[in-house]
């Protein structure tokens, strides 16, 4: 513990081979360029050139330079990180707003044994800290550290870091690389590819010139196409996801690997998708909302929302557990609108259907490619009900339960208006009733009922052993005792 | 507020596509034209006026009432926990007519939680009480 201690207040640097890890990448593209302007020019005017050298040269002095002026800390319950010699730039991320952490190892980062650590906290992407590179038993460490603390923890029951039992971790879900090549070869992408070829070879069989002439044209729409599958296959290659203490771990990618942890208590929604083509086979994809990590700064219209895969592809029974463990198996009665909806939806009218319990909202949409959401109600940001001309015609509403973000939400889609009214005032009340009830506490002295308790290792109440795992909601059966993790039967 | 305003555009673009519609086609398609523009003008007014009357918001125990709409009927309810932030804005008209709106943001961009039209007091009031509420109950995401 004293020693933990003296460690944090000291400021720590990035590895030191974090500026070659980040020139590394650039590399590639500068000898390109150089090579591409040298012919070119064809050894007549080389001052371009020269530049280009230059800007290579310079490339690892500022890389270097930045190194030099990064420095992160674990202060209190905030990761402090500085940067930035000329633009001073310091943050202070809560641990307890945390949403978030992903270790990202790039390819060559991998070769160096390095890793990149990204935390994202609730809000827009520039609150979010990056700290490229940290070497990989740091990365690990300070993600633990990061996830299983918090401001409560730190001032009564912290276990001390030696104490502190690894994390029990067991395997939820994996895809094998066939599922994952046959999930890409039944998209969307392959049929249009596909579509496209046999177009153009029925073209050049008619009209050769035509055939030419079209495919230089689409030529630019088949390497996006082609670079959005390649993507696709290295993302989320290997994929895995672990059931962790702290939260869902994913791990995933063929020559970046990414491997992000998602706390129990910080998804927002969940989303099943069976597209047209995959529902003979028995597939779906399973995909959450966390909250944070959005790209572009947006103006007060709701924070950023990250959408991450939980499942690339998986049998039904693969998402089933997935779902029952993260939100704990929402089944509530699904009912379909009244048959009068069929006059205002005559295509999806089969497939909507909704309901709800205590905790969840469920909804069913689409006809192609079929979601259904779920919205843990304690999540919900607002409830509405919407009335359209037509709806209101055919006396029905539909009622929206709005999680974080830009169009997430569960519809209980043309619903008659008696059952829409009481939609609106239950759901408002069971949202209500989730909100107060999430905070129950495992310490009793918490000093902010506010905030959730965050996942971690605290006292055990029931006195048998020295710690048990909270997992932000309830007690898991994780017990520890001295440094010994067990599972606890009774 | 959105009255005026319709009144001024109207009382404007009557104008000019009178001139016109005068100066090239002679003074009787110009009175026409204006009657014809006036007429749209009445038109949308009325539903500038229906829709004004079926604004409505209702302050809950623990969440707010917003209702809108006249055409599309929306009723959102927003609980006081999960505000971000309340913005008050006053454009050029509304300020002279001592008017605010008054909106309520959530991390959820779709949640439609607007009140225009309001008194100046009566805004005032609405923020400060809604600031407090949003302290007392904040949830956190």
């Amino acid at each position: 513990m004293r020693a933990d201690l003296a460690r944090e207040v000291g400021w720590q640097r990035l590895h030191p081979l974090s500026p070659l890890t980040r020139i590394g990448r650039l590399v590639p593209v500068i000898a390109i360029t150089v090579v591409l302007a040298l012919a070119h020019q064809g050894g007549q005017d080389q001052s371009q050139v020269y530049v280009l050298i230059a800007i290579g040269a310079f490339t690892p002095i500022f890389g270097f330079v930045n190194w030099l002026v990064t420095r992160w800390k674990i202060e209190g319950d905030t990761l402090r990180i500085e940067t930035g010699l000329i633009r001073r730039d310091s943050k202070r991320l809560p641990l307890a707003r945390i949403q978030a952490v992903d270790v990202v190892r790039p390819l060559l980062a991998r070769l160096l044994g390095v890793s990149e650590l990204r935390v994202r906290l609730a809000g827009s992407g520039s609150a979010d800290g990056r700290l490229a590179y940290l070497s990989e038993s740091t990365a690990l460490d300070l993600r633990q550290r990061l996830l299983s603390r918090s401001p409560t923890q730190a001032q009564a029951a912290s276990p001390p870091e030696s104490e502190r039992a690894a994390a029990p971790e067991h395997v939820m879900a994996e895809v094998a690389t066939g599922r994952l090549l046959g999930s890409v070869l039944f998209s969307g992408i392959t049929v249009v590819l596909v579509t496209i070829a046999l177009v153009l070879a029925v073209l050049a069989v008619v009209a050769p010139r035509a055939a030419a002439g079209v495919g230089g044209f689409l030529a630019v729409y088949i390497l996006r196409f082609a670079g959005g599958l390649w993507r696709r296959l290295s993302n989320e290659f290997h994929f895995e996801a672990v059931e962790a203490p702290e939260g869902i771990r994913v791990r995933r990618g063929l020559l970046q690997t990414v491997s992000e942890t998602i706390p129990y208590g910080r998804i927002q929604a969940v989303r099943k998708i069976e597209p047209l083509l995959w529902r003979p086979l028995g597939w779906c994809r399973l995909e959450v909302d966390i909250a944070g990590g959005a790209r572009k700064s947006q103006r007060g219209e709701g924070s950023g929302v990250a959408r991450k895969a939980l499942l690339p592809v998986g049998s039904e029974t693969d998402a089933w557990h997935l779902v029952d463990r993260l939100i704990g198996g929402a089944t509530p009665a699904m009912t379909a609108p009244p048959r009068r909806a069929r006059k205002k939806a005559p295509l999806s009218y089969h497939f909507l259907s909704a309901g709800h319990d205590d905790d969840h909202a469920v909804c069913v949409t689409g006809r192609l490619r079929r979601v259904t959401t779920w919205v843990p109600l304690e999540k919900a940001q607002s409830i509405r009900r919407v009335q359209g001309p037509v709806q209101r015609r055919l006396g029905l509403a539909t009622v929206h339960v709005d999680a974080a973000g830009k169009a997430t939400r569960a519809e209980f889609r043309d619903r008659s208006v008696a059952e829409a009214d009481r939609l609106v005032e239950e759901l408002a009340d069971l949202s209500r009733v989730g909100r107060r009830q999430r905070a129950k506490p495992p310490i009793e002295h918490s000093p902010d009922l506010g905030a959730p308790i965050p996942s971690g290792w605290y006292p055990d109440p029931s006195g048998r052993h020295d710690l048990r795992y909270w997992r932000v909601g309830a007690w898991t059966e994780h017990v520890s005792d001295g440094s010994v993790t067990t599972v606890d039967e009774g | 507020m959105r009255r005026t305003q319709l009144i001024a555009l109207t009382a404007m673009l009557a104008l000019v596509v009178g001139v016109i519609f005068a100066v090239t086609w002679g003074a009787l398609a110009g009175g026409a034209s204006v009657a014809v523009v006036a007429g749209a003008g009445l038109g949308s007014s009325w539903f500038v006026r229906n829709r004004f009357r079926a604004w409505r918001y209702q302050e809950r125990h623990e969440d707010l009432l917003v209702g809108r709409g006249v055409m599309v009927h929306r009723l959102s309810v927003v609980p006081y926990g999960r505000m971000q932030f309340i913005e008050v804005t006053a454009g050029p008209i509304e300020r002279i007519f001592h008017l605010s709106t008054v909106k309520l943001h959530t991390a959820a961009a779709a949640s439609d939680a607007r009140i225009p039209g309001l008194e100046r007091d009566e805004s005032a009031r609405l923020r400060d009480r809604l600031t407090e509420l949003g302290e007392s109950d904040a949830a956190g995401m």
